[in-house]
């Protein structure tokens, strides 16, 4: 199962950190079956991640990688990718990450359709510093920091990067990991900011608290709850899957070449 | 040489990083460091760089440090409540060893402060305003030809050292205007490619020179970067030997070279019994105030550190037992620093922070002061 | 030639700061030393504005200037902060129509009509920055009209550098008329004295 893409990660770094049953695991495999799908040249390929579990994904992966600051992977891949077009630049973030402490970059990456293809592995909770609640845990949900119930309502990060001005946006869980692999690819393919959130789930945090006996009864909720477009929604915790919007518009890096191309028949 | 031209601090700056080699520029508006920003966002796109204007500092300097890590030369410039917000990211580019530099045009504070009067009350923010032990290098321009040149100076460093430079001015300098005569030739630094192939590739090696190769993103050698301690190959341990290792390096990387990095100007200190010690805008007045007091008979001399961290102690214990006075707009952040050094008795103070630079006369009434004591 | 220190004041958007600025730009022109610099609040426009120049073949440390020769005052409200308490020597020059209520003055001064020339010759004051200039210059007599006309050449927003030589000419020529009747009542109240 993991020869298939054993070239794109460091095998030395091996094992990870992550706890038994989580999903970035298999959420991993998915961006990383994606990659060797596009036959992308790994000298190539960026990963930038900010803080968290989520994104200590590329430590294990053989691209150029960098794990920054919480919640500034945004900004960071904005400078590489600014600063040389070419390269394919992947961003990796956990919910809090994205939507928290890095919310305004998340919106003005999305404003700028800069080139990135951004996952945000969303597993409701703050996984990393034990179980806090962030700003996609669900209403009444738990956490250490709800212990009562979360009293606020979670963003639809979809819905949030598509009104700043992203254009594409889709949406799996690591249950639907194959669809997940799909749908990065698509997501690389859009020649602009998309946004992929990847379901996840977090046994040890979040789902010991909210009545989930094993990391199985997780993984079988995603089942469940995930619809297709057009399906009914039987639940008002279901969710659709696959992509959720698509759009053209001017991307940042090529409008910023077409002004130097302007501005160099100007001076002639 | 050139003509002589009539510039801007903050447009030489610009200037002076073009000369560098300056590809990327990211930043966020704020007084009083904006010219920098404009002038930038017109001239690189003109040279087949980048500007871009970031959603806030924060980003600013996330963005550079993305940026230089591809290989280019990579610059913001803000103001003190900007300069705050960059200390989280300033700090990941001591730790992963980025080079990039920051300008910061103090103005007053703390907080919002006065956005449009100088201070220089920045110094120990320079210093450490990132969490951490940490190296740093920060310059300090007094006049508009040496924001230009020092402009270049502090991406030299930068490049050499891997390390972001602090070019730490103040709104008087610049703002000002005066003669720049842009020099004909230029020393470039470039940083330390690799000479070994990818695979042999130690991002992060602990070799006699403790700064080691820096590999363009991109180009072939796949590596890991990132905030946390980490070994040689870049990749995070919280293993103690390692972290030891990581640490004694960093920390120390810059004394081999302190030399060329620490660069102060001397004037009339040979037999000066009372040295003023001054630096950026608060020097123009300790200079003109040197000239009125020799002019009385009275052995005054100056004593400016240019490379204002790491301090140029080495340079300045030359000088025990003499009188020392430090002038600057703050509340005497530089004058604790000599104060370690000569201890209290030796080090008087001059101090002014309601926005008004320090004149002439208040300086000279202080060395009268003194020298009658 | 001996450090000459210039302040010229107004209102935010009255463009002293641009004249300030082609002021330096003619000194350097001249070969001198020059610092220029200005203080200024939040405003964009209004607010009582203060342009600097400093020229000098000296080396000029402090920067800013303390007791200036020369000081412009296009407002009221810039008179009343900057042209009050000058030393005997410095000259002052107000606008006429701006700045009305003015304390007496034995010598070394000057009311000239610069907005209201600008105004008759442009329709509008908006040259009357650059004309200010040419008035300050020429009573100043360091500079030469060559190295003034460069920097508003070089300086001059694009599209006006026609009218802005026209109004520099024009406050040159007042200036100079200005300084022939100062020196000529000048000459006939030492006649009267003697």
């Amino acid at each position: 199962m993991f020869n298939d893409i054993a070239q794109y990660f460091r095998t030395d770094t091996l094992p990870h950190i992550w706890c038994p049953g989580c999903g970035i695991g298999t959420i991993t495999a998915a961006i990383v079956r994606a990659i060797k799908t596009l036959q992308l040249d790994q000298n190539k390929v960026i990963f930038v991640s900010g803080i968290g579990c989520s994104s200590r994904m590329p430590g294990y992966l053989d691209f150029n990688t960098i794990h920054t600051t919480h919640g500034r992977a945004l900004p960071f891949a904005t400078g590489i990718k600014a600063a040389r077009p070419e390269l394919d630049v992947f961003v990796i973030m956990g919910d809090g990450d994205s939507t928290a402490i890095g919310g305004n970059h998340l919106i003005h990456a999305s404003r700028r359709n800069i080139d990135l293809t951004a996952i945000v592995i969303n597993n409701s909770i703050y996984g990393m510093t034990g179980g806090q609640t962030s700003p996609l845990t669900p209403h009444d949900k738990r956490g250490t920091t709800s212990p009562f119930g979360n009293l606020e309502r979670p963003f639809q990060v979809l819905e949030l990067a598509k009104a700043a001005g992203a254009t594409y946006g889709a949406r799996a869980t690591a249950f639907h990991n194959q669809l997940l692999t799909k749908l990065v690819i698509d997501a690389y393919n859009n020649p602009g900011f998309s946004l992929v959130e990847a379901i996840s789930q977090c046994p040890v945090s979040y789902g010991r608290r909210n009545k989930f006996k094993t990391p199985a009864d997780m993984l079988l909720w995603q089942k469940e709850h995930a619809y297709k477009a057009g399906q009914r929604i039987g639940h008002e915790d279901d969710f659709q899957i696959g992509e959720i919007f698509s759009s053209q518009a001017p991307e940042y890096t090529k409008e910023y070449d077409k002004l130097r191309q302007r501005l160099k028949e100007v001076s002639r | 040489m050139s003509n002589p031209k009539l510039m801007q601090g903050n447009e030489a700056v610009a200037e002076g990083a073009l000369a560098a080699g300056v590809l990327f520029y990211a930043g966020y508006p704020i007084t009083p460091s904006t010219e920098i920003a404009e002038k930038m966002a017109e001239r690189l796109p003109l040279v087949g760089g980048s500007f871009i204007q970031m959603e806030d500092e924060i980003g600013s300097m996330a963005a550079i440090i993305g940026a230089s890590l591809t290989g280019l030369k990579a610059l913001t410039a803000t103001s003190g409540p900007g300069f705050s917000l960059m200390q989280e990211n300033l700090g990941y580019a001591v730790a992963t060893e980025v080079p990039c530099v920051v300008v910061n045009v103090q103005r007053g504070g703390p907080s919002t402060g006065l956005p449009t009067s100088p201070a220089q009350a920045d110094v120990m923010q320079a210093r450490w305003g990132t969490h951490g032990d940490h190296p740093i290098i920060a310059i300090t321009p007094s006049t508009v030809q040496e924001c230009y040149v020092l402009t270049v100076i502090a991406f030299n460093l930068a490049e050499e050292y891997r390390i972001p430079v602090i070019l730490l001015m103040d709104e008087v300098i610049g703002h000002l205007r005066e003669k720049v005569v842009l020099p004909d030739q230029l020393t470039i630094v470039n940083r330390k490619k690799p000479d070994v192939p990818p695979g042999e590739y130690l991002p992060y090696e602990n070799d006699d020179s403790m700064i080691p190769a820096m590999a363009n993103f991109g180009d072939g050698y796949r590596y890991h970067v990132t905030g946390l301690t980490h070994n040689q190959k870049g990749l995070s341990s919280g293993n103690p030997e390692v972290t030891k290792s990581f640490m004694q390096r960093l920390t120390q990387k810059l004394n081999p070279y302190l030399d060329r990095i620490q660069m102060v100007e001397e004037v009339q200190l040979e037999d000066a019994d009372l040295i003023l010690i001054a630096y950026g805008c608060s020097a123009r007045s300790a200079m003109e105030a040197l000239h009125i007091a020799r002019g009385r008979g009275l052995k005054v001399g100056l004593f400016r550190p240019i490379t204002i961290w790491p301090f140029p102690q080495k340079q300045l214990e030359k000088y025990v037992g003499r009188k020392f006075l430090v002038v600057e707009m703050n509340t005497g952040q530089l004058a604790g620093e000599i104060e370690r050094i000569f201890g209290n008795k030796a080090v008087e103070r001059l101090n002014r922070i309601d926005g008004e630079l320090i004149t002439p006369k208040e300086v000279l009434d202080k060395i009268g002061g003194v020298c009658n004591v | 030639m001996a450090m000459q220190k210039f302040l010229l004041t107004g209102t935010g958007g009255q463009g002293l700061i641009l004249a300030a600025i082609m002021l330096a730009e003619a000194g350097i022109y001249a070969g001198q030393n020059v610092a220029q610099s200005q203080s200024y609040g939040p405003e964009a426009r209004g607010g009582a504005s203060r342009a600097e120049v400093i020229i000098g073949d000296e080396d000029i440390y402090y920067p800013k200037v303390e007791r200036p020769n020369f000081v412009l005052t296009l407002s009221q409200e810039a008179y009343k902060k900057y042209g009050l308490h000058l030393d005997e020597e410095a000259i002052l020059i107000v606008d006429d129509t701006q700045v009305t209520e003015v304390k007496p003055r034995s010598k070394n001064f000057y009311s000239l009509p610069i907005t209201k020339a600008a105004r008759a010759h442009f329709g509008s004051e908006q040259s009357a920055n650059v004309l200010a200039l040419g008035v300050v210059a020429s009573i100043s007599g360091y500079l030469s009209m060559d190295n003034v006309l460069q920097s508003v050449k070089h300086r001059a927003p694009k599209g006006t550098t026609e009218q802005n030589i026209k109004a520099l000419e024009i406050g040159w020529k007042m200036g100079l008329k200005a300084g022939e009747n100062q020196e000529n009542k000048h000459c006939q109240n030492e006649g009267d004295e003697s």
